[in-house]
């Protein structure tokens, strides 16, 4: 039976991240009422012009810059011409021929572990379209529709890769370290349920070995990574079934029904890909110097392989540690500010994927939104270590900085946690509990260690936990000789 | 170079046109004596001449990321056909 | 001499000496229009409450001392191509019977914010499509000095509306001659300044890499006083200048000895009527009794213009012309689903000259036919573009041409034979595709027709233009009886 070999590429849509529309001076907020983020611009009301948003062009710079591309030094607009209600000049603006950005790649796992390059074959810049409001469940059961186009013109970016993908592990790999990329270069909020990252998937099957592509198949309506997982593996699945009792592949735009968990036929119309681009006489072009890509280039943080790997490198982070941090820009750029102040990385990452993440989730607050300051943290984790506190104390400081929004110092001071490290104030407590417990400090002479335990618990009790327990070890082994 | 009833009923189809039989005829005629005008234009040999597309060479016009008001809503659906709950609103579209 | 007579110094003289105000400037004017425009048709829209409101708010400036300048208080108007803010902006289709924009075209704004007063909205071939304003989805516009005859188009009710005394000045649209020939058919000057010297904003596109507004006006001094009013950069067009403005007042008052006139010889040949080459080879010899000096010239990509201009503007008026689906704003015919209604709000919405521009451009878009259609011409017009680049770097200052073949053509005579239609444009297309400076103004006539000439200058050259045109003209008057015997008949639209 012949081997198959799966082929995918992948388009994605980011919107981004900037205040207004890509040609109008509309706010590209979410939501909001219908048609109220709307001008005679993004309307497409008749004699209106577009004039080009910079930022939006500085943002798919940085998306370049981050994805390895080359930044185009002469890029231009074009027109794609299509009806559809949710389309006000009923044609789209974007870039054909000469997109802002080409040739990058992304670096993810293969199946064995390696690493693979995933090639990029462009970014280009273009609009969104309006949303349409169904009266019925879907388009074909509605009897009208109504068009909002507060999304009308909101920038995009499209990122297309080449079809270097084998499997939907790959996809989903791409898939995850774009959005990270995306995400750590303040590009897009990438967030897919919000419809502010999309993907689409162009798969087909070949026999093994083979350099002649079959027909390719294109998925839309995924809206998560794991949707796309699962479009994946059950049209792989339809394919070679196909293929196997002899039937053709047809070139078409399948959707993913979640519902059921396949791909179904949308219906393809005769025409709809003569979309007639041409030059967009109302804009000019876009020529880029190299110094305006530096100056783009060094707004861009640290991203994700370099910072796995200085990480491990220089901080002595375990693999796990580190894809934990880095997987959360935001939790990985509170690392590196609370870094800059406490230099024990290895405490620091420890205290945000322990306590700090968990109080997150308890509180179900997003990482962009950590309440406490860098430096605060710093202080907990500097008394900490120093031994001003012990290590219960500091969590339960923590703690209260979350709920209260208190300084670290002020919770101390109030609680009185204070660690006691002075020797001579600790001496009168050792000796009274070795009085009070005779017997075990008996045992403890006689050899038994177990006895160190219970006697350091009772100095503890004592001091209300306020005893630095190293100090408390060292007194009681220099006090029962 | 002759246009067929085949090519303006499929540019007619993209235009979003309907080209009634009646006005087939006349359609194709005054079509066909404009294109074949237009073929002069093959008579040029454009060998490794650029393209024109803007004749002001412009480059790099650009507008501040800031957000200016919008228009009020009562002005954007002034002059639709039809609307409802502050939506623009068209019948189901096959 | 009749307040109709005046330039537009002469009415602000009146105006200050307190001999006539705006208002009562404005109730003339739009008297006039009651009277005479029945026969002319110059007009879709009149706005006289709105008028007046105006004319009243400048005799107050001026009473307080406040003028704004030159065209504060002077009556005049737009062709509905211009959106303006809550008046009907129809662009002499159907499809837009009802359209009442929410935004003014900037140039509008420019003239409004210096005070002009708007009377009305002028008559156009629909979407600026045709050259005879026959294609208006209303009525079309007859010549004042024969109403049997077209005031030319498509800004023919802009044209119409000067020459008849309809209005002190009108803007206008030129995208391959709409301006200079409606100015020529109608005896007044006209301007189709460099692309990119009008704001583009607010003006319904028909070809946006070849579409610019322009200036009517009765004389060449008046006209560039209203061309400073409206042009320089606008943030709103990307593709307005950003360049200063020019002085084309001062500009009128230079002398031409010295400069160099250049004779395309291509303008001159086949198809020319040769009473209308007469009259050009007479303004050069004006121009050279001057002092100028006159000098033939060749531009040989000259008869590719014509052909490459109908690529182009119906290439970009179908995609220009895809947002009127009957979704958002204009006239929809109502059908079960909106495929239906797209297809039926465009079929008879759109004229039949619009509608085979359409077609054609999106033929010569579809794929196909893109490279030996769009890509093409977009070659060629780099070949048209060299040409001038060439003549005007070899320190000629403008060129001198013939407008039309011939005087203004009856009305009908060319409705069927859309490529006859076309053939009147050959002279004046060119400039566009270049993207040239270009003026008309009038100089003879053939049997009392008025007939104009061309000047052409260099981009942003346009000072340059008002020298020679200020040097050349020949003002033409309408006769004072030729319209009273139609409107005491009347005329049927």
């Amino acid at each position: 039976m012949t081997e198959f070999q799966t082929v995918i590429g992948l388009e994605f849509h980011a919107e981004l991240k900037t205040k207004t529309k890509i040609f109008c001076s509309c706010p590209t907020t979410f939501a909001g009422e219908p048609n109220t983020h709307v001008c005679p611009v993004c309307l497409g009301l008749p004699g209106v012009l577009p004039v080009l948003n910079k930022r939006a062009v500085e943002l798919a710079m940085k998306a370049g810059l981050a994805l390895n591309c080359q930044i185009s030094p002469f890029s231009k607009f074009d027109r794609k011409n299509y009806f559809y209600p949710d389309l006000p000049k009923a044609y789209q603006v974007t870039q054909y021929p000469l997109p802002i950005c080409k040739s990058g790649y992304i670096t993810v796992p293969d199946a064995d572990g390696n690493e693979k390059n995933i090639r990029i074959n462009r970014i280009h810049l273009e609009e969104d379209a309006g949303k349409l409001v169904h009266s019925g469940e879907s388009i074909t059961t509605s009897n009208y529709s109504l068009p909002d186009y507060n999304r009308a013109a909101v920038p995009l970016i499209e990122i297309v890769s080449e079809p270097d993908m084998a499997s939907a592990e790959e996809a989903k790999a791409f898939g995850d370290k774009l959005k990270l990329i995306l995400e750590y270069a303040g590009v897009s909020d990438v967030k897919m349920e919000q419809g502010s990252l999309r993907c689409d998937v162009n798969i087909s099957l070949m026999p093994k070995g083979s350099d002649k592509l079959g027909t390719k198949v294109e998925i839309k309506n995924l809206n998560s990574f794991r949707a796309m997982h699962r479009a994946i593996q059950f049209e792989e699945d339809r394919q070679r079934r196909m293929i196997e009792r002899g039937e053709k592949i047809v070139q078409e735009t399948r959707t993913w029904d979640e519902g059921s968990g396949q791909t179904l036929s949308m219906r393809s119309k005769e025409n709809d890909h003569d979309y007639r681009y041409f030059p967009e006489p109302d804009l000019v072009p876009t020529v880029i110097t190299p110094e305006w890509i530096e100056a783009v280039r060094s707004e861009l943080p640290e991203l994700p392989d370099k910072r796995e790997k200085r990480l491990k490198e220089e901080c002595g982070l375990s693999y796990y540690d580190c894809a934990q941090i880095v997987a959360t820009p935001a939790l990985a750029f509170f690392f590196d500010e609370v870094a800059k102040i406490f230099d024990d990385k290895k405490t620091i990452a420890n205290w945000l994927i322990g306590d700090v993440s968990r109080l997150i989730n308890v509180a179900e607050k997003e990482y962009e939104q950590i309440p406490i300051a860098a430096d605060d943290l710093a202080y907990l984790l500097e008394q900490a270590k120093s031994g001003a506190i012990n290590n219960n104390s500091a969590k339960a400081v923590l703690e209260e900085m979350f709920a209260s929004g208190k300084k670290p110092a002020e919770i101390i001071s109030e609680r009185g946690f204070a660690q006691i490290s002075d020797s001579s104030a600790l001496e009168e407590a050792v000796k009274a509990v070795i009085e009070a417990n005779a017997k075990a400090a008996e045992d403890f002479r006689a050899g038994k260690q177990q006895a160190m335990g219970f006697l350091m618990g009772q100095v503890m009790k004592a001091t209300k936990g306020q005893a630095n327990p190293n100090l408390v070890k060292e007194l009681l082994a220099k006090m029962l000789k | 170079m002759a246009i067929t009833v085949n090519d303006v009923e499929y540019v007619a189809k993209l235009a979003k046109l309907t080209i009634a039989d009646e006005e087939m005829d006349g359609y194709i005629k005054k079509l066909s004596a404009i294109l074949d005008y237009m073929q002069q234009l093959q008579e040029i040999d454009t060998n490794g001449v650029p393209l024109t597309t803007h004749v002001l060479p412009l480059e790099n016009i650009f507008r501040k990321d800031e957000v200016k008001p919008c228009l009020p809503r009562e002005k954007v659906l002034a002059n639709a056909p039809d609307t409802e709950d502050g939506y623009f609103k068209v019948p189901k579209i096959f | 001499m009749s307040i109709y007579d005046m330039t537009i110094n002469q009415l602000q003289q009146q105006l200050n000496d307190k001999n006539i105000s705006s208002y009562e400037l404005t109730k003339k004017y739009l008297a006039r229009i009651e009277e005479i425009d029945p026969v002319i048709h110059a007009y879709i829209t009149v706005t006289p409450e709105a008028a007046l409101e105006a004319a009243k708010a400048s005799d107050e400036r001026r009473a307080r001392g406040e003028l704004i300048g030159d065209l504060d208080g002077i009556p005049m108007a737009l062709k509905d191509i211009f959106c303006t803010d809550g008046i009907l902006t129809t662009c002499a289709s159907k499809i837009l019977a009802n359209f009442v924009p929410p935004y003014n075209a900037t140039c509008w704004q420019r003239l409004a914010d210096v005070g002009a007063v708007l009377l009305g909205k002028c008559n156009l071939d629909e979407f600026a499509m045709g050259s005879s304003t026959e294609n208006s989805a209303y009525f079309a516009t007859r010549n004042p000095f024969d109403i049997e005859r077209t005031p030319g188009g498509s800004s023919g009710g802009s044209a119409a509306a000067v020459a008849a005394d309809l209005a002190a000045y009108t803007l206008g649209t030129d995208t391959g001659g709409s301006v200079r020939q409606p100015a020529h058919y109608c005896g007044v000057v006209g301007i189709k300044p460099t692309y990119g010297l009008i704001s583009r904003f607010g003006i319904i596109p028909y070809a946006s890499s070849l579409d610019q507004a322009g200036v009517f006006a009765k004389n060449v001094y008046d006209c560039a006083t209203v061309l400073e009013a409206v042009s320089g950069h606008d943030e709103k067009d990307s593709t307005s200048t950003p360049y200063p403005i020019g002085d084309y007042r001062g500009a009128c008052q230079r002398d031409v000895k010295g400069m160099k006139i250049g004779m395309p010889k291509e303008f001159f040949e086949e198809g020319i009527d040769p009473r209308t080459i007469e009259i050009v080879k007479k303004a050069a010899e004006k121009f050279a009794a001057a002092g100028a000096e006159v000098i033939e010239v060749s531009l040989p990509h000259t008869k590719y213009a014509l052909p490459a201009y109908y690529v182009l503007a119906c290439a970009e008026a179908s995609s220009n012309l895809a947002r009127y689906d009957g979704v958002r704003y204009g006239v929809r015919v109502d059908k079960p689903t909106l495929e239906e209604i797209f297809c039926a709000t465009r079929s008879a919405g759109f004229g039949e000259e619009v509608k085979r521009r359409i077609l054609l451009g999106t033929y010569a878009l579809s794929s196909g036919y893109y490279d030996a259609y769009y890509n093409k011409t977009l070659q060629v017009r780099t070949l048209i573009k060299e040409d001038y680049d060439k003549v005007f770097a070899s320190g000629i200052d403008c060129l001198l041409t013939p407008v039309t073949p011939g005087p203004a053509f009856k009305l009908g005579e060319m409705l069927d034979d859309p490529l006859t239609m076309y053939m009147t444009d050959v002279c004046t297309v060119p400039i566009n595709i270049a993207g040239l400076a270009s003026m008309v103004v009038p100089f003879a006539d053939i049997e009392g027709l008025p007939v104009g000439v061309q000047l052409i200058g260099a981009p942003f050259s346009e000072e340059k233009l008002f020298t020679a045109a200020s040097a050349v003209e020949v003002p033409r008057r309408l006769p004072p009886d030729i319209l009273k015997q139609a409107v005491e008949k009347g005329v049927e639209r």
